[in-house]
């Protein structure tokens, strides 16, 4: 490869697309290293505290979209106090200063402000996509400025963030001139919007593939949008309420019909179960359809629903589906790739919603499936026994049964062996989530057979650091770590300090870890942050080491502390 | 089973355990972490009027738990949580009718009264409702267009405050955006609204 000039290498990288290649690419020698650097568009960065904006920069000038990681995944669940960091801010504010061409930005749970949003829109010409997912920390008048300034905007994709609302008609800021859009995703704002300006933005966009509208647009005016955009592939249906008898709803009926482009079908944030039958012309079609955030669609409505939905390759849906109806799913949908089934009610125990008896049908049902997100009220051995049987292809499988330690309700056991034998029988698994009663058996099977595991979640389970251990020593490709309330201490912890660095980050909350131990660890690597969040009352960090340490989050980093971070947050 | 696993769980004997009343706070996503001592706090109890204290993470205590747990199960009100359980992110918008209680006042009246607007599905059942709280005034029923009896001479508006702090005749929105945005309702004196020219009543049909 030495002989051919470095346009040709380049030409050739240009067919190496995924990060994980490009990076490999790059450590093969300094020549390729440096063609690949000028030539990469596209960069990941899966931790914003492992690296600077401004080494980015240096190495990257090439750059176009950037993919930002902000706070730990259990930041989800209220377990990482607010203000802990993941601030975009100083991310912006170094691209806008440079000469980088940005065009696209997505971040994962970052804090990101109007100001910042601000300065982005304002910073680079060529900007086209902007995608937030689960962020927090501005409002609606940054994305009106996003709206405004981005002459050339085609995808504003805000998913499950917490926006405050002010209602200041964002949506009337985008210009008449911009009609570029492809993809508008505004289900989580709260707010009204102005209707007649998005029904005027809807038809002067003609390549608009992707809308998702919030709980604020009514079913009357889903029906004028339709009518502009019939090449819809991908809707999410905001209100969905009327009398059927109505002359709206016939006309939203006959709209639909023409809709044979629609591939992906969401929201329904408030719907009337006797307006579903609309829906039915286009179900035939749809690859994905995510009811889970509708409220009110008992069993039954979900099940005549999915009957005609025979393509589905991802369902998303609430547990008042039922068992029933997951025996539906699995005798229609036999393109399903990957089922989540959310919790409706979860402190109503008595209103078992779905059990073992589902995911068996879906198993033996749906041959195809990899990707797996069930929330059930009980589980037991015998099923996923059964379940790793029919199903050796999952990628993902996250169970999670409500009450945290509940054993095999059948034989009073721990689900070692249920979990023991969906590890050993697909051997492609990259993640894996655990509830229910378990031991360190469990850890055991998951270190002897999930060579292939990326990210592994637990809580409540195991016995004693043996468990962690297993994983550790076992788990070659672990990349993310995370335990809560598991009796995990510091033998664990410090066994093997080394391969910490080989991943992303480890989480631990109330479990066995001493000040002590973390102290150890940050001292013997310099490689690490190890960060410790002390929310109790006593505002000042004692110094015993021997006190167990609430929330441990470590992460590998090229460039040391990090400078944001809050008052309760003890950098070691 | 190992015996280990038994010592974590099924532990009835409270007495034996070296630790003292456990807390649990319970928060919902998005919500603000400052308690009202102005401590920095993880999440705010709101809500849920039947919660029960339990602590797991004090710095000093012995593990148990599975104890822990088995306590949360115990105690005598229904709904305990544990912190962050399920996982799953904006639980609380998913699917779950959740509870709206608003402040009603009524103009003379000595005191306020609260509904829960979740369980009304529409204007007409509100109305009726607060009618029979408040029973000895009536209501001006516009979306009837009908006048209703007037019993003692006295008639009221129905307005509410909405998000942005404005004062709103009760009836112009779709119902799921008043119950959205209604911070608190007001039974005004018709009398006081009489020269506003208020006379007709609001549409029932979504506005742009």
């Amino acid at each position: 490869m030495n002989y051919f000039p470095d346009e040709v290498v380049e030409h050739v990288f240009d067919f190496i697309t995924s990060h994980k290649d490009r990076n490999s690419v790059s450590l093969v020698c300094k020549s390729w290293y440096k063609i690949e650097r000028y030539s990469r568009q596209r960069v990941f960065i899966g931790n914003c505290y492992s690296i600077t904006p401004q080494r980015l920069i240096a190495r990257f000038p090439g750059l176009k979209s950037l993919t930002l990681k902000g706070k730990p995944h259990f930041a989800d669940f209220n377990l990482v106090p607010h203000d802990w960091g993941g601030f975009v801010d100083p991310w912006i504010k170094a691209l806008a200063k440079s000469r980088i061409g940005l065009e696209e930005l997505r971040l994962k749970r970052m804090v990101v402000s109007d100001d910042s949003l601000e300065l982005l829109s304002k910073s680079f010409p060529n900007f086209k996509s902007l995608v937030l997912v689960s962020c927090e920390g501005f409002t609606t008048d940054g994305v009106a400025a996003i709206a405004a300034n981005c002459r050339f905007l085609r995808e504003l994709d805000l998913q499950e963030n917490e926006v405050e609302d002010h209602r200041g008609h964002w949506l009337s800021c985008f210009p008449e001139s911009c009609t570029s859009l492809v993809s508008l995703n505004f289900a989580c704002l709260k707010g009204e919007i102005n209707l007649a300006s998005l029904e005027r933005l809807v038809a002067r966009s003609p390549n608009l593939k992707s809308l998702r509208l919030n709980r604020m647009v009514p079913l009357d005016t889903l029906q004028k949008l339709l009518m502009r955009a019939p090449q819809l592939v991908d809707l999410g249906i905001g209100s969905y309420v009327d009398d059927p008898s109505s002359e709206v709803f016939s006309k939203l009926k006959a709209v639909i019909q023409l809709c044979n482009s629609i591939r992906s079908l969401s929201g329904f944030l408030e719907v009337a179960p006797c307006c579903m039958s609309a829906i039915y012309p286009i179900c035939e079609n749809l690859t994905f359809l995510n009811l889970s955030y509708a409220p009110g669609l008992q069993g039954n409505d979900l099940t005549k629903l999915v009957q005609h939905c025979r393509k589905l390759q991802r369902l998303w849906i609430l547990d008042c589906i039922g068992d029933k109806g997951l025996g539906v799913v699995a005798s229609t949908c036999k393109e399903l790739q990957e089922l989540r089934v959310f919790p409706s009610d979860p402190f109503d125990a008595g209103n078992a919603a779905v059990t073992e008896e589902g995911l068996v049908l879906i198993s033996a049902g749906c041959p195809k499936l990899n990707s797996l997100l069930y929330f059930c009220h009980q589980m037991t051995n015998a099923a996923l026994i059964t379940v790793a049987k029919n199903c050796t292809n999952f990628i993902r499988f996250r169970l999670c049964i409500l009450d945290p330690v509940k054993a095999d309700p059948v034989t009073n056991q721990p689900l070692d062996e249920g979990f023991g034998a969906i590890v050993r029988s697909n051997k492609s698994l990259k993640r894996l989530s655990l509830s229910g009663l378990l031991t360190d058996q469990v850890f055991l099977y998951i270190g002897m057979y999930a060579k292939k595991l990326e990210m592994l979640s637990i809580a409540f389970a195991g016995d004693s650091n043996k468990g962690m251990l297993y994983v550790l020593n076992g788990c070659k490709k672990l990349r993310k770590l995370e335990i809560r309330d598991c009796p995990f201490g510091d033998v664990a912890l410090l066994e093997d300090m080394g391969k910490y660095e080989t991943m992303r980050s480890l989480w631990m909350s109330s479990c066995e870890v001493t000040l002590g131990a973390c102290k150890i660890l940050a001292k013997k690597m310099p490689s690490l942050n190890v960060e410790i969040i002390n929310e109790s009352e006593q505002l000042e960090f004692s110094l015993d080491d021997r006190l167990l340490v609430d929330k441990m989050y470590l992460y590998r980093t090229l460039v040391g502390h990090r400078k944001d971070k809050p008052e309760y947050v003890l950098l070691l | 089973m190992s015996s280990e696993n038994g010592k974590r769980l099924l532990e009835t004997d409270a007495g034996g355990l070296n630790f003292e009343a456990t807390e649990l706070t319970l928060g919902l996503p998005g919500e603000p972490r400052v308690t009202s001592d102005g401590g920095a706090k993880l999440g705010s109890k709101r809500g849920f009027s039947e919660t029960v204290d339990l602590k797991l993470g004090d710095n000093n205590r012995e593990v148990k738990l599975g104890h822990s747990l088995q306590e949360a199960a115990k105690s005598p009100v229904s709904k305990t949580q544990v912190v962050g359980w399920p996982p799953v992110r904006g639980f609380a918008k998913r699917g779950k009718k959740s509870c709206k209680y608003v402040k009603v006042a009524v103009d003379g009246a000595p005191y306020l009264r609260k509904v829960d607007l979740e369980i009304y599905n529409s204007y007409q059942q509100l109305l009726t409702s607060l009618e029979d709280m408040f029973s000895c005034f009536t209501i001006r029923n516009y979306l009837n267009e009908k006048k209703i009896e007037q019993v003692n001479g006295i008639e009221y508006m129905p307005t509410y405050e909405d998000k942005d702090g404005d004062w709103m005749l009760v009836g112009d929105v779709p119902w799921q955006m008043f119950v959205e945005s209604c911070k608190r309702l007001r039974l005004m004196k018709s009398s006081e609204a009489v020269g506003l020219g208020l006379t007709t009543g609001p549409k029932y049909s979504s506005t742009n």
